[in-house]
């Protein structure tokens, strides 16, 4: 009598497949299921990985494809480093890092503390709230163009009648002092939203019980939330950092559409810079390195803060 | 297996085998054009239909909007893609795609057909055809000329009391401009000027970032201020040339008139925002490539006799150049189809094809269509098409083309839109990047 849906399936199984697989062990068994899997991860990640670290010692361009690729050594390398240029996209990107994932922990959870405490249309509120993360950022981009037009421009017109400046008066993303903070309140906008519903989840994990027992101590609301809340939302908090961080160092899309990069290069973030290095330059070899740069960097500086987020987490 | 299985099976086999030839003999009968989504593309369609009844020939069209045309269709060429089999691709890409052999070269082609590169206007063939410059190696057939022009609001400047006005303000009448001071003053004039209750602007020039605006409006300004590529003696040899004395106060010029008299928010334009600009009824002037002026023309709003057009008027020195567009038409490499391909150039090529063309809205560049007597006056803006082709330059059409513009464009916007620096650090800095590209391409 067969009991279990193992037994069922091994009794299924034909005599001759049965006998070929007998005389695996367990390990071997295990490497035999997962093998496809990194198979796969090999062909479609760690592949191109090295490929690109090749192609970063070479002046190899993809347009060229007569030309003799040379083993250009560092040259790549020390030429990124030592670019003006790229140390201005590489400051535009880290203001926008920085105020975006400042503005959307203040706001996202705020936002989540307000929608932890239970009131009427709840979670109308919600469904309201996250809408702009469900959106396209191409989409975005390109709306948020229409609103920050000087003449017709929604935007402008809700600044000038809050401030009485004329709305044609000022240009977000044509301005060099206004476009960088143009990108930041579009990201802020569309992805807040997201720290807002982890922060939710944090807010929702903890147990009624500690705030119960904080009233039986006599604790203040202020001494609950930053001796219980706040450390209790934190991992959830450095998580929601750790996702904004990643994706806005790597932004690309939503800005494009916005500035295109300018005016000038005020809001060339390095992701454009390297499209245009890669795909407009055609300079593949350089690029190749500039994405090695990038990918070094973003990979440590996640590491450490994995490495911080845990210790948070043991605590 | 039985005879009856055999049987079925060859059966089958044999379905599938026709099916298969069926498959590829009509995909052997279809032909796909790549070129920019734009007004000429749609026209271009219909035109086509001709050669499909002809040949019997099914064609296809790929077409991709301007700010994205030179990224997609490169990546097909550098790929060795074979959606294309037809190009109409940008003028600076000859260089590149002839010494990559992305472009079928035509020579023989020509030769054999008995289509003659002199019956072309000679500034389309060496800026749409030629690789190298000046040389007798044909890569494409002219297909579509262009250039950039100005068109104007002739109803505003003849209302008396703007006559009127401006003429007590600048001595002179409200006219189309000689020159490219005239052109700011009357840019000027009508900056934020009340016409109709509304509030208007001077004028719409390029300022985009992203793909090739900014230098394909400030190089109109400068190329008439005195700027020069190279060298004329000495090739590749920039300083001097590049950021020359006259080429500063050109780019000074350029960005006077993008300070004092474009619309709010003016800093991202091309060619579809200077359009919606000047349609929409807030500019009194825009630059334009030619291709807009069929649909200016025909506009509910500003068409017919609300609409002028004029060429680049002169710089300080009395001369004049425009900023050459359009593009030719080339047969891709890597298409399997290349003899329908061939085909089709040659039947483009047909004088009466041509004229069809021009009616439809195409600017063709054959010299029997535009140098026919009736040409200059059937369209309000033909003689300025003339007149303008008549005075063109075009920028590098090198194989390293795309990290010329963009440099170009870096540090046009820096200075222009974001007015960073000046115009002299902006061309020192033009100067030495490109020189850095050409020394890179072993140049020197």
């Amino acid at each position: 009598m067969l009991h279990s849906p193992v037994d069922r399936v091994a009794e299924a199984t034909p005599h001759a497949i049965a006998k070929r697989f007998r005389g695996l062990s367990d390990r071997s068994l295990a490497w035999l299921f997962v093998a496809p899997s990194i198979v796969l991860l090999l062909a479609v990640n760690i592949f191109p990985l090295i490929w690109t670290i090749r192609l970063s010692f070479t002046n190899f361009r993809v347009n060229r494809p007569n030309a003799e690729v040379e083993f250009v050594g560092l040259k790549n390398y020390i030429s990124i480093l030592s670019d003006k240029d790229i140390w201005l996209t590489m400051q535009a990107t880290a203001h926008f890092l920085i105020w975006t994932l400042v503005l959307q922990v203040l706001i996202g959870f705020s936002l989540a503390y307000l929608i932890n405490k239970k009131f009427r249309g709840n979670d109308l509120w919600t469904t309201i709230i996250v809408l702009p993360m469900m959106l396209s950022p191409a989409v975005v981009g390109n709306f948020w163009t229409f609103l920050y037009q000087p003449q017709i421009g929604l935007f402008n017109y809700a600044i000038g009648f809050l401030t009485g400046a004329d709305p044609s008066s000022f240009s977000m993303i044509g301005d060099v002092a206004l476009a960088p903070w143009a990108i930041v309140i579009v990201d802020t906008w569309m992805w807040t939203p997201f720290v807002m519903l982890i922060c939710l989840a944090g807010l929702r994990s903890i147990p009624d019980s500690i705030y119960e027992a904080a009233e039986c101590d006599r604790a203040s609301k202020w001494r609950q939330f930053w001796t219980i809340t706040i450390p209790l939302v934190l991992p959830f908090l450095m998580l929601a950092v750790l996702f904004r961080g990643i994706e806005n160092f790597k932004m690309f899309d939503l800005v494009v559409q916005l500035t295109g990069g300018g005016p000038g290069s005020i809001t060339e973030l390095t992701s454009i810079n390297l499209k245009r290095e890669a795909f407009e330059k055609w300079r593949t070899g350089y690029a190749s390195a500039y994405a090695v740069i990038l990918f070094v960097t973003v990979f440590g500086l996640a590491s450490i803060y994995v490495k911080a987020l845990n210790k948070v987490k043991e605590r | 297996m039985t005879i009856r299985h055999v049987r079925s099976l060859a059966a089958f086999g044999a379905v599938l085998a026709a099916g298969v030839a069926g498959t590829s003999q009509a995909s052997a009968k279809d032909l796909t054009l790549c070129w920019a989504a734009w007004d000429p593309a749609n026209a271009l369609v219909e035109l086509s239909k001709d050669f499909e009844a002809k040949s019997g020939v099914k064609m296809k069209f790929e077409f991709v909007p301007w700010p994205n045309f030179a990224d997609r269709m490169l990546n097909e060429l550098n790929s060795g893609g074979k959606l294309c089999d037809l190009m109409i691709g940008d003028s600076q890409w000859i260089g590149g795609a002839a010494e990559n052999g992305q472009y079928v070269k035509l020579n023989d082609f020509f030769d054999k057909e008995g289509i003659k590169m002199d019956d072309f206007i000679p500034a389309t063939v060496v800026g749409y055809a030629e690789w190298p410059k000046n040389s007798p190696n044909y890569w494409a057939l002219p297909a579509f000329g262009d250039v950039i022009g100005w068109s104007y609001r002739k109803d505003w400047f003849a209302r008396p009391e703007l006559q009127t006005e401006f003429k007590k303000k600048y001595g002179r009448d409200l006219a189309v401009p000689k020159t490219f001071a005239e052109l700011k003053d009357i840019a000027e004039f009508f900056q934020k000027r009340e016409i109709d209750g509304k509030t208007v602007y001077g004028a719409g020039i390029y300022t985009e970032r992203g793909s090739e605006g900014i230098t394909m409006g400030a190089m109109d300004v400068l190329y008439s201020f005195g700027f020069q590529y190279e060298n004329p003696d000495k090739p590749y040899e920039l300083d001097g040339f590049v950021n020359s004395a006259k080429a500063v106060q050109g780019l000074e010029f350029y960005k006077q008139l993008y300070d004092c008299c474009t619309p709010p928010g003016h800093s991202d334009a091309y060619m579809s925002e200077d359009i919606d600009a000047y349609k929409s009824g807030q500019v009194a002037l825009h630059m334009n490539f030619a291709f807009t002026w069929p649909g200016i023309n025909a506009d509910a709003n500003v068409g017919g006799d609300k609409s002028g057009y004029f060429p680049n008027p002169a710089g300080p020195d009395g001369v004049a150049f425009a900023q050459l567009g359009g593009q030719g038409i080339s047969v891709v490499s890597a298409s399997e189809k290349k003899d329908d391909a061939l085909a089709y150039i040659k039947w483009f090529a047909q004088p009466e094809v041509q004229q069809k063309w021009w009616q439809m809205g195409g600017y063709s560049a054959l010299r029997k269509v535009v140098e026919d007597p009736g040409f200059a006056t059937s369209q309000p803006y033909a003689q300025t098409f003339l007149d303008s082709m008549a005075i063109v330059k075009d920028f590098w059409a090198e194989p390293a083309y795309a990290s010329l513009l963009q440099a170009t464009q870096k540090r046009f916007h820096d200075y222009v839109v974001a007015g960073q620096g000046s115009a002299q650090d902006a061309l020192d800095g033009l100067a030495k990047d490109w020189t850095q590209i050409f020394d890179d391409e072993g140049k020197y």
